[in-house]
């Protein structure tokens, strides 16, 4: 058994959360990069143009790229033979209150009915796994209310099958217009039951931009997803244009043999996604 | 691409008119930040025949709750925020001698008309570039509603504030003709 320091897990959350929302990760960074030069609108262009220019300005200064430093969302996958000093809640908890504090994040975390905000944008949203080893991975996706509002989950019939699913993602999407940060990378989960589908959407966004599912079956109907929505001309910031989506990442799980869950959770172009393991 | 329009606030009618969707603008002069808790409030303020925190004749509202300043800093980063969750109390603004808004995303039917029978305009801000929207404000103040902390009504001054005309006063909406232009999916 290995010994996990709880006070470490704070130390490392803390950091997770200013960095994640002042320096935009290299995958995300060259796809918009990517997009600029592929963009056909002038304005298309000139929006990808500005989304660069801030990004690097606040790499550069040290500052959010965007104000909405979300809701501080964690994927954390717990090895089996580690053991932690303490309560893993409550050193991530401690870990986002001090880096919303010190990193100078906005705290957009309200009680749902009387909207009054917790004050340091805990308490986050703590997802676990246990898998094999003595490591803890933690996967940091804080999310803006822009992109994740747009976001849909639908229990499809069987019968409707991959036509079905694809129109209602193009559906989303189109709905969606330029209120969540165009260019954004979809998530889509398909399958396993009402929550799972849910929980597949959001982690695949997890995933470098544009990197491909294993199952080749899978990885066919997010080329196709990709090329129909960018057809949709929506554009960077809905401003009309050929870039809509970066990507599209599909996660699948086996499901019940009378239903079909699909959810999809949109990233904006501010996919902020860190990854750190202890 | 075409230079940008340079603005400044307050607006009258007459610069509301020049304005057309598409439309570069650098905007300089005072504008308002507000949303959500504080339009609510605004709105309630009004429908109780109370005094308004701040003048709306002419004036720009701003979508923004920014992050909070570091020292040294004006004002954190200030991008915009999703307009759409404003309409709801757009129009009584409108009505009121509101100008002008500053958003990001698409206007309901009723903030569109409303912006054509007031003759008001509606600019897209680039939605996340709020590191380098920041650097066109030039000073912040809090002039109501502190308790809201990101969300409370801020005085602006802004220089050059880089925006783009959604929705103009003629009722002309640059998602619908962008979308139009660019889209190659057959229509449903
Ligand atoms: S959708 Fe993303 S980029 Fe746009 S304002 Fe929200 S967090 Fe920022």
């Amino acid at each position: 058994m290995r010994t996990i320091s709880a006070i470490e897990i704070t130390k490392k959350v803390r950091e997770l959360c200013i960095s994640a929302a002042c320096i935009l990760e290299p995958d995300v960074a060259a796809a918009l990069r990517t997009a600029r030069d592929t963009e056909q609108s002038p304005l298309g262009k000139e929006v990808l143009g500005q989304i660069i220019d801030n990004f690097e300005i606040a790499g550069k200064e040290g500052v959010p790229m965007c104000q909405d430093t979300g809701i501080s969302v964690f994927f954390i996958d717990i090895g089996r033979e580690a053991v932690i000093d303490g309560s893993l809640a409550d050193a991530v908890n401690e870990g986002v209150r001090q880096g919303y504090k010190d990193g100078y994040l906005r705290k957009s975390v309200c009680h749902p009915l009387t909207r009054v905000n917790t004050g340091d944008n805990t308490p986050a949203i703590i997802h676990t796994s246990i898998v094999d080893g003595d490591r803890l991975t933690i996967k940091f996706a804080p999310k803006g209310a822009g992109s994740e509002n747009m976001s849909r989950l639908k229990m499809l019939k069987p019968s409707e099958g991959p036509i079905g699913i694809k129109t209602f993602v193009l559906e989303t999407i189109r709905e969606a217009g330029g209120n969540p940060c165009p260019p954004i990378v979809v998530g889509v989960g398909i399958g396993g039951s009402f929550e799972v589908s849910a929980i597949l959407s959001k982690k695949a966004l997890l995933r470098k931009v544009g990197a491909p599912n294993p199952d080749p079956e899978v990885n066919a109907m997010e080329v196709e997803l990709l090329g129909l929505i960018n057809e949709l001309g929506i554009g960077p910031m809905g401003f009309g244009g050929t870039v809509t989506a970066l990507g599209v990442h599909i996660e699948t799980h086996p499901c019940h043999i009378a239903s079909l869950p699909v959810a999809i959770n949109i990233q904006c172009h501010a996919g902020r996604h860190k990854e750190v393991v202890i | 691409m075409t230079e940008p329009i340079k603005i400044t606030t307050p607006l009258s009618e007459e610069d509301v008119m020049k304005l057309h969707a598409g439309n570069k603008v650098l905007i300089s002069g005072v504008i308002y930040t507000a949303r959500d808790a504080a339009h609510k409030r605004l709105i309630e303020l009004i429908y109780r025949e109370k005094e308004l925190p701040l003048e709306l004749n002419g004036q720009v509202i701003y979508y923004v709750g920014p992050t909070p300043a570091k020292p040294g800093q004006v004002i954190g980063s200030a991008g915009p925020t999703t307009s759409g969750r404003m309409d709801a109390y757009t129009p009584k603004l409108l009505s009121l001698g509101l100008r002008g808004m500053i958003g990001k995303g698409a206007r309901n039917r009723e903030v569109i008309e409303a912006m054509k029978k007031y003759k008001a305009v509606y600019f897209a801000a680039v939605g996340g570039a709020a590191a380098l929207i920041a650097r066109s404000i030039k000073k912040a103040e809090i002039v109501a509603y502190e308790d809201l902390g990101a969300e409370a009504i801020r005085r602006l001054e802004v220089v050059d504030f880089p925006a783009i005309v959604v929705n103009d006063a003629y009722g002309a909406d640059l998602f619908q003709q962008g979308v139009e232009k660019y889209r190659r999916a057959p229509r449903d």
